[in-house]
């Protein structure tokens, strides 16, 4: 089979970054995805290491040694080359409530006067697409979610906020998310989500991995005070489907 | 314990950082000055990864409830115990009662406090690095209590050390990061040639810088950063990553601080100068 190329590139002297071709791609996504799961797996066992992948890269990183790089990149071209088809992970499909109330979705009646459509088209766009996560970065737990309806796309607002509110639904050019703390933001905000995606608390404080896939489903405010409370209390639980991508 | 009666400017705990949750998007946090922090941390015979006070430009007045050891490192900060003035890399013996507080910033940025055995706050996610929303403040305000333990009898092997001091040192020494080839010889004679003031928005997540070089209008997919990585905006602005910097970002990443120049920026505050050097 082949694979699409790679390009290692220094990253200081504790990181080597990985690249395939520049381009949103789950051909892409999931070769990176496979590569990464054979270096934790049979390479990078001991603790020191730790590997960050995202879109068209992946970042491999020595806490405290130097790299050499020269030796490590031509071990890595081996390993990719050799690397051999191997049982997919279990994946997952997270499907997560939103309500599009216009408490919550501050910017859904613009949105929907720009593409001179209803709040409920623009709902039905928003819900309708099964998104994949590219990768998690910006804030703990924030998704970069590809697959949004091109019917959706707009640029972010011309002055972003200084306050986002925790758990606001978002979309921006061809990216949607949700931001998982309060924080500044310039995406258009159309709706809520109660369900934390990142819970400190927790073992595993964020049920999402890089190439898991996000659906959303329109609730109603009662279902989503209820959602709030389940979250506020830690009892929440998303609804999964297993996939094998 | 140890008491906080006058919070200051910006104290935080910290310690080596939060690991193995970069890929959930989480900053690794940790120590700005991990040079300064080895010091004070060995000279109290501690592990490398206890956890210290990192004290940022306007120390706090804090009261030890309990016997221990201290030691103070980094920033000069006319620091006083019971109002007498103290050393940096030294060890004091403490009583419990004991007042130790900080006057005039004198020379860098930020100080680092060590009792013998590290501080023992809560652990979330392996570190009890302060980063919220992971840990539920950002900083320490008054009347806080951070508990240590108990330490029955410590003979310290060396009691003070010399060190030698970089907050002098304004030459940050970097390598090359993902972007560097697709720099221009403008840019890259710019950043390697110019002197860069540290701009006044400057914290434990980024350093930005406050002179520009040429702009440039390559994008690219978002992709991991690391503490050290300077970024370069499309507009020609630099932006420094530090410790509790975003994971993964989408800017050109230009050069790469090394572990060093790292210590020697976090040491620096607005207004300040500092230029790179490629080694």
């Amino acid at each position: 089979m082949n694979s699409p190329k790679i390009h290692i590139k220094p990253f200081g002297v504790h990181s080597v970054l990985i690249e395939w071709p520049n381009e949103v791609s789950e051909i892409i996504l999931e070769k990176i995805l496979h590569f990464e799961r054979f270096l934790n797996k049979e390479v990078f066992t001991n603790k020191e290491w730790e590997l960050v992948p995202s879109y068209n890269s992946l970042l491999i990183i020595n806490r405290t040694k130097q790299i050499d790089f020269q030796k490590l990149s031509a071990d890595i071209n081996n390993w990719y080359v050799q690397l051999k088809e191997s049982p997919k992970p279990d994946r997952y499909l997270w499907r997560l409530p939103v309500c599009y109330d216009l408490e919550f979705g501050l910017d859904l009646e613009e949105v929907a006067n720009h593409f001179h459509k209803t709040k409920e088209e623009i709902i039905a766009l928003h819900t309708g697409a099964t998104y994949t996560v590219f990768g998690i970065g910006f804030l703990p737990g924030f998704m970069y979610l590809g697959g949004i309806n091109k019917e959706l796309e707009l640029p972010r607002k011309a002055t972003p906020r200084s306050k986002v509110v925790k758990g606001a639904v978002g979309i921006a050019g061809k990216q949607a998310g949700i931001y998982p703390q309060e924080s500044p933001g310039g995406w258009n905000i159309i709706g809520n989500c109660a369900v934390p995606i990142f819970d400190a608390s927790k073992e595993n404080p964020c049920f999402v991995s890089v190439g898991d896939k996000i659906e959303f489903y329109k609730i109603s405010k009662a279902e989503h005070d209820l959602h709030r409370i389940e979250a506020e209390v830690g009892i929440y639980k998303p609804e999964k489907i297993k996939i094998n991508a | 314990m140890l008491k906080v009666l006058k919070a200051g400017f910006y104290t935080t705990v910290q310690d080596a950082g939060r690991f193995h949750y970069r890929n959930k998007g989480v900053p690794v946090s940790g120590v700005m000055d991990e040079m300064t922090v080895f010091k004070v941390n060995s000279l109290l015979e501690n592990k490398e990864s206890s956890a210290v006070l990192e004290i940022t430009m306007t120390g706090p007045t804090l009261i030890f409830e309990k016997e221990t050891f201290m030691a103070l490192g980094g920033a000069k900060m006319s620091a006083t115990l019971n109002n007498l003035p103290i050393q940096n890399y030294k060890v004091y013996m403490i009583e419990k009662g004991d007042i130790l507080s900080f006057g005039r910033l004198e020379k860098g940025f930020r100080s680092y406090l060590a009792v013998k055995g590290g501080f023992t706050s809560k652990e979330i996610l392996g570190s009890r690095s302060f980063y919220k929303p992971i840990s539920k403040v950002n900083r320490l305000t008054d009347n806080d209590v951070i508990p240590f333990s108990v330490v029955e009898d410590f003979q310290p092997k060396i009691s003070e050390i010399k060190v030698a001091s970089f907050l002098d040192e304004s030459v940050l020494e970097v390598n090359k990061a993902p972007e560097f080839d697709i720099l221009s010889d403008k840019q890259l004679e710019e950043i390697f040639s110019k002197t860069f003031t540290v701009a006044h928005e400057n914290n434990r997540m980024a350093y930005q810088l406050t002179e520009t070089i040429a702009p440039h209008t390559f994008s690219m997919l978002t992709s991991a950063t690391i503490p050290g990585t300077v970024q370069l905006t499309p507009a020609g602005k630099l932006i420094v990553l530090m410790k509790d910097g975003q994971t993964t970002g989408g800017y050109l990443r230009a050069v790469q601080l090394t572990d060093k120049a790292i210590c020697i920026l976090a040491q620096k505050k607005g207004g300040d100068a500092i230029s790179f050097k490629l080694v």
